[in-house]
Formats: C-alpha cells, sequence, structure tokens
C-alpha cells in the first residue's frame, strides 16, 4: 500500500523535477545532463519577448485578483442576507462560471467582444468631439483581466462563502449587544475571521490568471501572455530555454499555493 | 431595514454585473450565433437555419475521440486514484495526512501547459523511447499517439479524482467497519460491502468533474496527440481561430455543453439516489 502510494507520488512529481533538472543542463541535449549551468535563465530573463509576456501575465493576475477579491467578497457578504430568487440565481451563476469549460467561456468571450467592438467602433468614431482620431476598441488588458476575473470572481465567492459558514455568528451578536456599529463589528469580529479566506482567495486567482493558458488563447488580442507565449514557442521546437521558463513559472505558482494553504490551515486550527 | 437592503444591492451589483456581461450575455451570443451562417469572408452572418447542428456530423472525429478517450481517461484515473484516497484516509497518521494531501492537489493549482509540456519531454524521441531502445527493448513511437493523450490526461486530472474520493472515505463512520470485522467478516468483504458503497457519492463527484473538465480539453491533444489525435476543444480552436467559422463553432461549442449538462443531470439523479451523502467538496 505503501508503495503504491510512493509511486503514484513519484508519478506526479517525476516529470516536473526532470524539467527543473533539465533547466540547470549545460548543453542543449533533452536527455543527458551535460553538466550544471544557469545559463538557459539568462537567456529566458534576457529575451524580450519573455520579459515582455511576463510582464502583461503578472498585470493580468494581478488586476483581475485585486478586482475579483475585492468584488467576490463583497458579493459573498452581501450574499449572507439574501434568500429566495436573487440568491438562487447567484448560486446558478457561480456554479455556471466554474463549470463551463475556459474553452467556451474563451471562445463566447471572443465573438461577443468582437461583435460589440464591430458596432461600438464606427458609432465612438462618428461621435467622437475631439479632432483627433477616435480610440479604436479592440481586445487585450481589457478582456483579459475581464474574462479572468470571472473565474476568479466565483472562486473568490466560493472560499470566503465556505470561510463564512465556519464563521461563529454568536461573537456578532455579542458584539452588537455591546454597542458595536455595524461598521466596527465588520472590522473588529467578522474580518478577522474571514481574512484568511479572503487572502487564500486572492492568491488562488492570481495563479489562476498567470497559470491560465486557453482563455487568454481567445481573448488577448495583441498581447501576448507567458503560457500564450511558452504555447507557441513549444510548437517551435522543445529547447532548454522553456524549461527554465516553466520551472520559474511552476515555482511562483507553488510558493502561492503552499502560502495559501498555510493561510487556510491555520485559519482552520484556530478555530 | 430599507437601507440595509440598499447596501446589499450595492454590494451584490459589481459582482452580479460581471457575471452578466462576461458569462451570461457571451453564452447567448454563442447560442444566438449557433443558429447564423457564416459570412463571406468568415466570422458571422445573422440567420436563423438548423443547418449548423446537422452538419455537426462534418466534426465526428473530434466528437467520438473526446467521447472515448474522456470516459477511458476518466476510468484510469478513478482505478489509480481509488487505492490512493483509501491509504490517504484510512493508512496514514493524522500528522501526515494533511501533508500528502496537499501534495496531491498542488500539482492540479500548477500550469497544466508547463505539466503537458513535460510529457512532451519525456514520450518524445529522446526521452522514454531511447532509454528503451538502450534496453533493447525497441523503439516504440509514443509522443503523438492516443496513448500519450491518456499519459496526459491522468497526469493532469490524477488529483481532481483523489480529493472527493479523500473525502468520502474520510467521512466513513470506522464504527461500521468494526462491526463488519467483529461480525466475522474478512476485510475483502468489509471492503465490497460497507467501504466501497459509502465511497460511492465520492466516486461519483470525482469522475463527474474529472469527465466534464477532459470534454472541454484543449491543451493536452494539442501538445501530445500531434494533431492526430484531437478532441471538441482542437476542432472549436480550429473553428474560431483558423477557419473563422463562429456560426458552426458555436454550434459545436452549444453541442459541447449540451453532452456536459446531460452528464451533470446524471449525477445528480445518482448522488439523490445516495440520499445523506453530502457534496460540498471543494478544492481547497
Amino acid at each position: 500500500m505503501r508503495i503504491y502510494a510512493l509511486a503514484v507520488y513519484l508519478f506526479l512529481y517525476i516529470p516536473i523535477g526532470i524539467i527543473a533538472l533539465f533547466s540547470f543542463n549545460a548543453g542543449r541535449h533533452a536527455s543527458q545532463f551535460q553538466g550544471f549551468s544557469t545559463q538557459w535563465y539568462g537567456k529566458a530573463l534576457s529575451n524580450p519577448f519573455v520579459m515582455d509576456a511576463f510582464q502583461t501575465s503578472l498585470t493580468v493576475a494581478l488586476a483581475s485578483a485585486v478586482l475579483a477579491t475585492l468584488f467576490g467578497t463583497m458579493a459573498a457578504l452581501a450574499l449572507q442576507s439574501v434568500r429566495g430568487r436573487l440568491r438562487l440565481a447567484f448560486d446558478a451563476l457561480i456554479y455556471i462560471a466554474v463549470m463551463v469549460p475556459g474553452i467556451v467561456i474563451g471562445i463566447a468571450t471572443l465573438i461577443a467582444l468582437v461583435t460589440l467592438f464591430g458596432w461600438l467602433n464606427p458609432i465612438l468614431a462618428a461621435i467622437w468631439p475631439f479632432a483627433a482620431k477616435a480610440p479604436q476598441l479592440s481586445l487585450g488588458y481589457g478582456s483579459l483581466i475581464a474574462a479572468h476575473g470571472l473565474f476568479a470572481m466565483a472562486l473568490v465567492i466560493i472560499i470566503v462563502r465556505a470561510r463564512m459558514a465556519g464563521m461563529d455568528r454568536s461573537l456578532i451578536e455579542a458584539s452588537a449587544d455591546l454597542g458595536a456599529t455595524p461598521w466596527g463589528t465588520f472590522r473588529q469580529v467578522t474580518l478577522p475571521q474571514i481574512f484568511p479566506g479572503i487572502l487564500a482567495g486572492f492568491l488562488l486567482a492570481f495563479t489562476f490568471s498567470f497559470d491560465d493558458f486557453i482563455i487568454a488563447f481567445f481573448v488577448a488580442g495583441s498581447q501576448t501572455t507567458l503560457p500564450v507565449y511558452v504555447f507557441s514557442s513549444i510548437r517551435r521546437g522543445v529547447t532548454p530555454e522553456i524549461n527554465a521558463i516553466g520551472t520559474m513559472v511552476l515555482a511562483v505558482s507553488l510558493l502561492l499555493l503552499i502560502t495559501a494553504q498555510a493561510i487556510l490551515q491555520r485559519g482552520r486550527k484556530a478555530e | 431595514m430599507q437601507r440595509q437592503t440598499l447596501k446589499t444591492w450595492l454590494f451584490l451589483a459589481p459582482a452580479g454585473a460581471w457575471f452578466l456581461c462576461m458569462l451570461v450575455l457571451p453564452l447567448v451570443v454563442v447560442f444566438v450565433f449557433s443558429f447564423g451562417e457564416r459570412g463571406a469572408a468568415g466570422g458571422y452572418v445573422p440567420a436563423f437555419t438548423f443547418d449548423n447542428f446537422l452538419n455537426l456530423g462534418a466534426r465526428w472525429a473530434a466528437f467520438k475521440n473526446t467521447l472515448t478517450l474522456a470516459p477511458t481517461g476518466t476510468l484510469i484515473c478513478l482505478l489509480i486514484a481509488y487505492p490512493l484516497a483509501y491509504f490517504l484516509a484510512l493508512k496514514t497518521s493524522p500528522r501526515w495526512r494533511t501533508l500528502l494531501l496537499i501534495l496531491v492537489i498542488v500539482p492540479f493549482w500548477t500550469s497544466i501547459l508547463i505539466r503537458s509540456y513535460a510529457w512532451i519531454y519525456l514520450l518524445g524521441g529522446q526521452g522514454i523511447p531511447s532509454l528503451l531502445n538502450a534496453l533493447g527493448l525497441g523503439n516504440p513511437r509514443l509522443i503523438n499517439t492516443p496513448f500519450a493523450v491518456l499519459v496526459g490526461i491522468v497526469y493532469g486530472y490524477l488529483p481532481l479524482m483523489v480529493f472527493p474520493i479523500y473525502v468520502a472515505l474520510e467521512r466513513l463512520d470506522k464504527r461500521l467497519l468494526e462491526a463488519s470485522s467483529d461480525l466475522g467478516s474478512p476485510p475483502w468483504r468489509s471492503f465490497l460491502q460497507v467501504t466501497l458503497p459509502l465511497s460511492m457519492p465520492g466516486v461519483a463527484t470525482g469522475c463527474m468533474l474529472v469527465f466534464i473538465l477532459l470534454m472541454g480539453e484543449f491543451l493536452i491533444p494539442a501538445m501530445l496527440g500531434g494533431g492526430k489525435v484531437f478532441f471538441i476543444g482542437n476542432a472549436l480552436v480550429d473553428l474560431f481561430l483558423q477557419s473563422r467559422n463562429w456560426a458552426f463553432g458555436s454550434a459545436v461549442a452549444v453541442a459541447l455543453v449540451l453532452v456536459m449538462l446531460v452528464t451533470v443531470a446524471a449525477y445528480l439523479r445518482l448522488t439523490r439516489r445516495w440520499a445523506g451523502g453530502r457534496d460540498d467538496v471543494s478544492l481547497m
């Protein structure tokens, strides 16, 4: 039984390990380790396309995670006191956002926005009051942040609500009985209790956006995120430079995930 | 009271508007477009026709591959995941359990792109095949085969299967197992008559999650199937980004979502029969 479990863990981690190992390979060879070197990291980090894509990914992940955490937490808080049809509708939307495959979300966003921009751009050009040319709406940062924010928000709502379900409601009542204002109760009682959930939700939302390929593939427009860049370079052939980029991407998400897990676990123990 | 309601609405408004604009509206557009026609230069021309749906047969190979490899992959995931979940839930000390569980889930949250790329490396000419060749076991072609796609699927989705089964097994009342063994049944019988039936809700949840995610898979077949083993997702990328046939592509997407809805409905019917099984499975 133990041996079996060990074998499954090896299956899960050896492929990742091999990528990391060969990212430090001195040679180009894909199966012979020819000595230790960090040259591929240097190559990757001095490649302007990689750095550009990395910057795009970082901006999009940060913006969508911040917005999703803010609006998602607000919605989760409000949903506590909502019953009936509105509640059902919101629950259904959260489920749909999580269940519909990324590829369908991607194409739906693509064709909806392209069609919308097709209508809006001529109108915008016609009513533009300034001498300069009217701006053209197109896919890019905005569509990436909006599309990633959708899934991220559903994620934040789910996690924060799970946190609130485990919350001690009598503390809120006690706080109100002792004369605290609703805002004071929120800041001193509710927020500290749900904060681990909010933080974990933010980290997961960021990780999701940073790692997402399929939605970005459709809605990135003229922008290139890091996963989209990696995908197109793999198409052109396997190089040690991709190993280095891949290892860095894995390291970033592993770090964020372990932090998120630690926060959630500590929160659970504190109860 | 009035102020309370206003505050609730204000708090819900941003998320609600976001869901409407970025989820409901785009999905409605896909649905409407699926009844339209392809424009001369690609894209979409308004129309009302069922031709796109009648033409779905043109992409039959993609549907066939998806509907054979997705269930096969789900089944292999289940067969590998169950013993591991069993081990984690019943045979490990609580001290190690959390860490071991986190180690299973963490890969699922890392980039599937990089993880599939790892298998291009391993299954490609200089990976396992050259190793087998050196051992005198022949030089089989592994990459760009259905086998490679299945390996990628199992690698990508195993964690998602382990977790719900683990949750079901962990909640199982251990006294039932003691009772069963006190009454003289051998371990294998206790397993078949107590553990297995009681873990079925977890099995169903795991299978449903893995199956519906596999239905929409694009990356794994694109990277490990080399254009020879393609899923519905690959057909969608082709239709929207290459041939730009939005109307037909929308019909394919609608068909994909319909198959998924049928799966979820079947799952809900099945789990309702195992009443009492809570399905509040979270992935963290």
